[in-house]
């Protein structure tokens, strides 16, 4: 790759090195990582492109110190992005939650591999969804993307930077081995929507309340910011005592995120409302689901899906429009039921749910095996 | 200098928290004084950056500047990130011996390999403070805390030489009594190309000095005065001798190529091929 930026084209590509491109096409100007499988070839090819449009891209000590670098170089005005997996992602929990009470845009890329701890790793995964979402501590809210292709560790990677961005909050891409790595064919569109932080006016000083979203400046601008992950007024002052100001702070920032579940969500849907049979599924899982719903339909089972390429916030309402119409739902997932009781908590008593799972050695939940659920599974009986 | 030093001049007007006789007000002092004699009438091309504990409220909120204050132990990697983004700033770290030397001493050990061009300020006071008195790195051997009430079974590390051996431009160790001389290496400090660190060791009447049987702040800083060692003289010394000695001063001023430079020079390269 000799070209500085990526141009419309059609390419076979690996997906981490399309999460890589995308990131450069999104503007993202600095990377920080840690070798680990099976994440590292988004560093590998960062380290080679991002100097190339005079971004830069380092290998810091650990995960910590990579998530602590893309939290300072956010606050220095620059798009950036780590990678990594399962164990990296469990060290890096803690300055995510710094980026999220400091409302740092940022950009968090987990490709999942078989835990816990070291587990299995170069076999694929789905065990991180839940620490996606609740890793670190105290109340807070997360943006979680979740790719089942190539093109989609593309297209999804500019969209985690445009809703960093534009929520001011870190954002994490949650991928798996196989969608990281297998080669598909990618099409780089020819246009790209980018979106870019709100900058406060000159006069400007509250960056961290009164508005929902606030504006953001950068160090060394003349705002004389602070920035403090200590529960903080509207201006950034510390106050670690005032019921009222923590309330108000941590409110705002699982509100801003929370109250705009609806518009966060995106699913790919398919005969949601007219189903015998609805499919709960994302990442690499949800592959097998094409193919289930054509050896159902020769029998003559109607089979709906949605695939969640927002997996957080949960998109309620979408699920709960299926449990209306399906007899049944199936949630096929390679962890031991991690959305499953997700789906559970939406739809209620609406509708029966059922898991399906497979574990360890990197082995995918076939068509076959979800087909055999939809024709003589656990909801039949 | 024409215009006379007044500490306000940087500061917000926000009352400390320093308990009383606290050496980080000695600090913060000397620093600023080490900024108003380099000529800056004010902190804009400064961005502070301080992780948990009582040192790291030294800039923040107190400077009227930018002021970062991340994670514990967390403040190099966060000033990493943000000096290579932006080279122009004068990246400042403020960190105790809990904070830089305890649960962040990776980065303080890779800051230093990679001459990463960022000032540190290590404010050594051998104890954690803010959490009541417990045990740390720096702790001197057979010191009483109130996690090892039975005196500390462990030796102390030695942060400035540890920085010298990783590759810093500029170390130096002083205590709170050498007001001058901390000042000095400050300035020094603060113009230097490169990775360059400040030990200052430092009083804790509240949490440490009380329970060492050095009751008073004044017998805290005669302790500090009676064990200090010049550089010099120390390395005249055995290991032995040296033992629960402060060995202050310059420990080691050089020109390296900096991380900054470094990584410059390789996206120019990169560009120049692509």
């Amino acid at each position: 790759m000799n070209k500085k930026k990526v141009e419309q084209s059609t390419f076979f590509w690996q997906g981490n090195e399309a999460c890589a491109e995308a990131a450069i096409a999104a503007g993202c100007r600095f990377f920080a990582g840690y070798p680990i499988t099976p994440a590292s070839e988004i560093a590998e090819h960062l380290a080679e492109r991002l100097p190339q449009v005079g971004g830069i891209a380092i290998q810091m000590e650990d995960e910590i110190a990579s998530m602590g670098a893309i939290v300072g170089a956010s606050w220095a005005g620059a798009k950036a992005m780590t990678a990594t997996s399962g164990p990296g992602f469990s060290l890096m929990q803690e300055n995510i939650g710094y980026a999220f009470m400091t409302e740092t845009p940022c950009v968090i890329v987990d490709v999942q591999r078989a835990g816990p701890s070291t587990g299995q790793a170069t076999k694929c995964g789905q065990g991180d969804v839940m620490q996606a979402r609740w890793g670190t501590h105290g109340d807070y809210a997360s943006i979680v993307l979740s790719p089942n292709s190539v093109q989609e560790m593309f297209d999804l990677t500019i969209q985690a930077f445009n809703l960093a961005e534009t929520y001011r909050a870190p954002v994490i891409l949650l991928a798996d081995e196989v969608v990281a790595h297998m080669r598909e064919r990618i099409v780089v569109p020819a246009k790209i929507e980018i979106l870019n932080r709100r900058k406060p006016k000159p006069t400007e000083k509250a960056f961290f309340g009164v508005e929902e979203i606030p504006p953001m400046p950068s160090v060394g601008a003349g705002f004389n910011v602070t920035v403090t992950g200590s529960t903080h007024d509207e201006y950034g002052i510390r106050s670690t005592a005032d019921p009222k100001v923590h309330q108000k702070l941590v409110e705002r920032l699982v509100g801003k995120i929370r109250g705009n579940a609806d518009r966060l969500a995106d699913v790919e849907e398919h005969n949601v409302k007219n189903c015998d049979v609805g499919i709960v599924s994302y990442g690499c899982t949800s592959r097998a689901v094409y193919e289930t719903v054509d050896l159902a339909r020769e029998r003559g089972i109607k089979v709906g899906f949605i695939r969640l390429k927002t997996v957080w916030p949960f998109p309620d309402k979408i699920v709960q429009v299926m449990a209306k119409n399906a007899k049944a739902i199936i949630v096929p997932e390679m962890n031991l039921q991690q959305i499953f009781y997700e789906v559970k908590r939406a739809v209620g008593n609406a509708v029966s749910v059922f898991p399906l799972n497979k574990i360890g050695g990197g082995e995918m939940i076939t068509p076959e095996e979800l087909f055999t659920e939809i024709i003589e599974g656990a909801w039949k009986k | 200098m024409t215009e006379v030093f007044s500490i306000r001049t940087y500061l917000r007007d926000i009352p400390l928290p320093f308990c009383p006789g606290c050496g980080n007000i000695t600090v913060m002092d000397y620093f600023l004084r080490a900024v108003h004699e380099l000529g800056h009438k004010d902190l804009r091309k400064f961005v502070f950056l301080s992780g948990i504990g009582c040192t790291a409220w030294i800039p923040s909120p107190h400077f009227e500047a930018d002021s970062i204050h991340t994670t514990h132990g967390r403040s190099i990697p966060a000033a990493t990130g943000m000096k290579l983004v932006r080279p122009e700033l004068n990246v400042v770290v403020f960190g105790g011996d809990g904070d830089l030397v305890g649960i962040g001493l990776s980065h303080l050990i890779h800051a230093a390999r990679r001459n990463m061009d960022i000032k540190v300020i290590l404010v050594n006071n051998m104890i954690y403070g803010m959490t009541g008195g417990q045990v740390a790195p720096t702790t001197p051997f057979k010191a009483k805390t109130t996690t090892t009430p039975y005196g500390s079974f462990e030796h102390p590390l030695d942060a400035t030489r540890l920085v010298v051996a990783a590759g810093a431009s500029y170390a130096a160790r002083w205590t709170t009594i050498h007001g001058v001389q901390l000042k000095e290496a400050m300035k020094k400090m603060l113009t230097t190309e490169g990775f360059a660190f400040v030990e200052a060791v430092s009083q804790c009447p509240t949490a440490f000095g009380r329970r060492v049987g050095l009751k008073t702040v004044a017998d805290m800083l005669r302790w500090f005065k009676e064990n200090s060692v010049p550089l010099e003289e120390a390395e005249k010394m055995t290991e032995k001798e040296i033992e629960g000695k402060i060995v202050v001063g310059e420990h080691v001023s050089r020109r390296l190529p900096t991380l900054t430079e470094t990584i410059h020079e390789t996206i120019e390269e990169a560009r120049k091929h692509a």
